[in-house]
């Protein structure tokens, strides 16, 4: 099997050796075109776990092979999208999706000679996502929806090797977020590249990803790690099949054992949801 | 009323307001012209002498916008060297603030004995009152650029050069001309106050010398032209401001089809 992500025994502690642990002992492998989430109670190092594999952050300890290749600065094959969009106010749509272009290598130099080129593939994601008109407005004058749109056709428009969203639909409403969990799945179905998604939602998690793992409350490890069987495309009806639902629910038991003694009394199992 | 016609009319009629109120309170207290003169002694008096004053009001133009020009662009190199090098803000930004604190009356003295009576102290006191907005507005813009999106565009392979250039020098376009705004106005107070203290020509040298005469409405004609001269520049940053950063205003940007 092809291996994009190796992540070996990783720990990471802020402020040095023997500080505050965020991540201890992180194990994790994504496969090339692998569809991945991570859920875990709020606070457990999912965004830690993005920036060492993106190597913005190094490991206090262990080792993280991308490509391999052991990570030791920011790596220049990733796409990022974030909760909020992070769009440029000051350029049109299209000029924000066509910044890739302008600073990763090797397309930068080659910006001059094939503008024309990439300016068509930046339209081309624009339109995939289904904003393709509105290319030349400002980003302020979209909904947030398409905001996140437009920041997922940045992440996407140089064919990145890897895909790293950080709760990217989180800030959207529920009939949005749906929609572009469709969207995105679409598109990486199409173009087929790496992506770690790291979410709180659930359902998200289940109806996007190939493999869910669960991390542990801080600090994070991997407790637990789930394929989903659920056939592509996954549509609004496959998160009413039965095996979704219970899948579900058993990620959102893992997550509430991850909790502190005392708030357990309100577990779902305390309150009867798992007859 | 209309939102244009208004911020024409807003103004003109607080004016109008304040010269009549001013007027009336000159003529029912029966206040000396050597303490203060009526506004319409005033506009007398600026036509009568509008050749002498246009003389030093000229003058003073051209040092105010000579030490603004100063002004801006060191203030706009210190700001970027400032906001995006840590090094550069713990060093230099204690320095900037004792330096601001200074009152620059205090220094037109060191600067006449330096450079000697006339324009250069006038520019340089302008450019010395001026360049820390400018400076502080232009570092404030670039050390605000979200973290979030740092890790976007250094995860796409982006230098700290091209962190600077495509984000954190457009972000701080709007901090930029919002300090012009406020450095022009204090430019002219910075060349005035020279003018006044040491030098044989600009509006500040013609007031000095019309106060030593007794000429007050003269003294409040030439303060009236600096006003004017004041609101003008602001409104040429102002129409600058909103031509260039239409964005950061939410007014409506066209980019044009072809992008």
């Amino acid at each position: 099997m092809d291996e994009l992500v190796e992540i070996s025994d990783v720990s990471l502690s802020y402020g040095g050796k023997g500080q505050t642990l965020a991540v201890e002992h992180l194990d994790l492998t994504v496969r090339r075109g692998e569809f991945v989430a991570v859920v875990g109670p709020s606070g457990c190092g999912k965004s830690t776990l993005m920036k060492l594999v993106t190597g913005l952050l190094p490991p206090t300890s262990g080792g993280i092979i991308v490509a391999n290749r052991e990570v030791t600065g920011p790596l220049k094959i990733v796409g990022m999208a974030f909760q909020n969009p992070n769009l440029l106010p000051w350029r049109s749509t299209l000029k924000n999706v066509m910044l890739p272009f302008e600073v990763t290598p090797p397309y930068r130099y080659e910006l001059r000679r094939k503008r024309a080129e990439f300016e068509s593939r930046a339209r081309g994601l624009l339109d995939a996502v289904g904003i393709g008109e509105f290319a030349d407005r400002s980003p302020w004058q979209l909904s947030g929806g398409m905001q996140q749109r437009v920041s997922l056709c940045r992440s996407l428009v140089h064919e990145p090797a890897l895909l790293m969203l950080d709760e990217p639909f989180a800030a959207l409403d529920a009939f949005t977020r749906e929609e572009l969990w469709d969207v995105l799945q679409d598109i990486w179905m199409k173009r087929s590249f790496t992506t770690i998604l790291v979410t709180h939602d659930l359902r998200e998690a289940v109806y996007l990803a190939d493999t869910v793992y669960v991390m542990s409350s801080r600090p994070g490890r991997i407790v637990a790690r789930h394929e989903v069987n659920l056939e592509r495309p996954r549509r609004l009806e496959t998160s009413l099949q039965p095996e979704f639902a219970s899948l579900v629910l058993r990620l959102r038991e893992q997550i509430w054992e991850q909790r502190p003694r005392t708030n357990r009394a309100t577990s779902p199992q305390a309150v009867g949801t798992s007859v | 009323m209309n939102q244009k016609l208004a911020t024409w009319v807003a103004p003109l009629l607080v004016v109008i307001l304040m010269v009549v109120v001013w007027e009336f309170t000159c003529i029912v207290l029966q206040v000396p012209e050597f303490v203060l003169p009526r506004p319409s002694r005033v506009a007398v008096v600026l036509v009568e002498s509008i050749q002498p004053i246009w003389f030093h009001a000229s003058h003073t133009l051209f040092t105010t916008v000579l030490g603004f020009v100063l002004a801006v662009v060191v203030g706009m190199l210190l700001g970027i060297l400032v906001g995006s090098s840590r090094l550069a803000y713990l060093g230099l930004y204690p320095v900037l603030i004792g330096f601001n604190s200074v009152p620059k009356v205090a220094v037109v003295p060191v600067l006449v004995v330096w450079f000697g009576i006339g324009t250069v102290p006038a520019v340089l006191t302008a450019f010395l009152l001026s360049f820390f907005p400018i400076a502080v507005n232009v570092a404030t813009g670039l050390a605000t650029v979200e973290p979030e999106l740092r890790d976007v565009l250094r995860s796409l392979g982006a230098t700290e050069l091209d962190i600077v250039r495509k984000v954190g020098i457009p972000r701080s376009l709007p901090y930029f001309f919002a300090s012009l705004k406020i450095a022009i106005t204090l430019s002219f107070v910075g060349s005035v106050i020279s003018e006044t203290l040491a030098s044989n020509v600009g509006i500040g040298t013609l007031m000095t010398q019309a106060a030593a005469n007794f000429r007050i409405p003269l003294v409040f004609a030439a303060l009236v032209v600096v006003a004017a001269m004041g609101i003008a520049m602001y409104a040429v940053f102002a129409a600058i401001e909103r031509r260039m950063i239409g964005w950061a205003l939410r007014t409506t940007v066209d980019f044009g089809a072809g992008g």
